[in-house]
């Protein structure tokens, strides 16, 4: 995309998630006496309010829940249309995550694609992008 | 009138347009003279203030005045005031007003929503646009994949309408098509020409499903909504219409953690805190800031089925002006301008008041339901002529 993404800025509780793509792997918060992921990531748990939370590695696949294609230029520079899909992440029920589906033509994104995350990387930050699985 | 009761009284509304100069307070002021004379009340009878969003010094344009200020600048004595982002959505700043006076708070609460976004993009110099080299909060889950509008998270949820339940263009076009043809006949609406399928087919897209005519746009205006409480209601001039039920659910504050949008729960909850029905409302005023919300709101309040809205509003006659649910008489965000929430309150007062005019729903309309906001953000309120 031409125009620069805004990018997150790093704090305690979510540095883990945007910088743990450095060794290719997806991470979500999870609680350590349930089970249950949590996301956006918090030091407690919806499920039991547990405090004992920690970042646990996903698969890194997922599924599109849904989508749209974007044709509107917000930003001077932004290229257009581009993909923003909401993905069901394998392995963890109840997250989704935001994200742009890449490397294949726009009209070939669906509900229900098989995708598999594809970090862009800005500066520390791993942005977790998606990519169809053939 | 019993005195636990919460009434709407005076409404008002200043003028509505793009790029205006009248200050913002004085766009409030025109829109407060209009409420306080309707309801035949003085300025000195005011006790309290509500507003959403409050001020909200880093977006001058979407939050210009804040109650504090108009408490101060038109020399209110309030027992009573809030403005807050934190709540159900626009029409909670009604909902907070409602609980004050029903309480004894307060008597006689101006509820406002000035905008000012078009002339604040017109006039950076003087309202300068935020400009921020890294995001955090909510945003930082959509901001870096330039998910940058509520167009597209709202556009994420039609399309699963479209995908899941056969959403059509053509239906969906049902809403900008109504909206249009109501504003015609509303002398204060910002778009005052009709839109035809064919121009809605070709319209540019904006983040599919939805297309250029599904989106409101930036508005300059202020809306005014008395709430006063059952025990002063002796001192009013108008027609008291009275707040019969209001909710305002979320189990998910997400746009995209949440596998439904807040109307949905929020719409079930209505119902249980009144003895009306679906079948008793004579008119729906419903958030279409993109059009999908009012229809996700037609779903959510029991009017059809999860997944039949696209049905309910094929072709338009349903929900037309004469129809058996006329929709957005006003014209909506779409045609009446981004009034943000509270337009949808005014006109279903307007409506049970028999005030339309040219867009005056026929018989004897007693009961409305109007509701505002979408994704995460749902407030529904049920407004009866008793
Ligand atoms: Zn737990």
């Amino acid at each position: 995309m031409g125009a620069p993404r805004v990018l997150p800025r790093l704090d305690a509780e979510n540095r883990f998630f945007w910088t743990g793509g450095a060794d290719g792997k997806l991470r979500l918060m999870r609680c350590q006496e349930c089970a249950t992921f949590i996301h956006p990531p918090r030091p407690v748990c919806r499920k039991c309010l547990s405090e004992k939370v920690a970042p646990a590695e996903v698969a890194g696949t997922g599924t599109v829940d849904t989508f749209t294609i974007n044709y509107q230029e917000w930003r001077p520079g932004l290229d257009v249309p581009y993909v923003i899909a909401r993905v069901a992440i394998d392995g963890a029920p109840g997250v989704y995550l935001t994200t742009n589906i890449v490397g294949c033509p726009v009209e070939a994104v669906q509900i229900g694609d098989a995708v598999q995350v594809k970090f862009e990387r800005q500066g520390e930050i791993y942005l977790p992008l998606f990519e169809k699985i053939d | 009138m019993p005195a636990n009761e919460a009434y709407i009284t005076g409404v008002g509304q200043s003028e509505v347009g793009v790029k205006l100069t009248r200050l913002p307070l004085l766009l409030t002021l025109d829109a407060v003279r209009e409420a306080l004379s309707e309801a035949g009340l003085t300025i000195g009878q005011i006790d309290g203030v509500s507003t959403y969003p409050g001020r909200m010094a880093m977006m001058p344009g979407f939050s210009p005045v804040g109650a504090d200020e108009l408490i101060d600048a038109l020399g209110i004595r309030a027992t009573w005031h809030a403005g807050a982002m934190e709540t159900s959505s626009q029409l909670g700043a009604v909902v907070a007003a409602a609980m004050a006076v029903r309480i004894g708070q307060a008597r006689h609460v101006i509820c406002f929503r000035t905008v000012y976004e078009a002339a604040a993009l017109a006039r950076p110099t003087e309202y300068p646009p935020l400009r921020r080299e890294t995001v955090d909060g909510y945003s930082q889950w959509f901001a870096p994949f330039n998910a940058i509008s509520a167009a597209n998270w709202t556009a994420q949820y039609a399309m699963r309408h479209v995908k899941r339940f056969g959403l059509t263009r053509e239906q969906l076009a049902q809403i900008a098509l109504t909206d249009r043809a109501n504003a015609v006949l509303n002398p204060r609406a910002l778009v005052r020409k009709p839109l035809t399928m064919d121009e809605y087919l070709s319209a540019r897209m904006i983040s599919t499903p939805l297309c250029l005519y599904d989106c409101d746009r930036f508005t300059d205006a202020s809306t005014v909504l008395i709430v006063s409480a059952g025990g002063a209601i002796g001192e009013v001039s108008c027609t008291p219409i009275r707040i019969a039920a209001m909710a305002g659910t979320v189990e998910r504050h997400s746009w995209d953690q949440a596998e439904w949008m807040a109307c949905y729960p929020t719409g079930t909850d209505l119902w249980k805190r009144t003895d009306y029905k679906p079948t008793d409302v004579d008119t729906a005023q419903l958030y279409d800031g993109f059009s999908f919300q009012a229809l996700a709101w037609l779903e959510a309040l029991g009017f059809c089925g999860v997944g039949e809205g696209g049905q309910f509003i094929e072709g338009g006659k349903r929900i037309a002006l004469n129809g058996e649910l006329p929709l957005n008489t006003f014209g909506g965000q779409i045609g009446a301008g981004r009034l943000h929430g509270f337009g949808f309150a005014h006109e279903a007062v307007v409506q049970l008041r028999g005030r339309g005019g040219a867009r005056q729903i026929p018989g004897d309309p007693r009961v409305a339901v109007c509701a505002s906001g979408g994704g995460p953000l749902a407030t529904a309120l049920l407004l009866a002529r008793d």
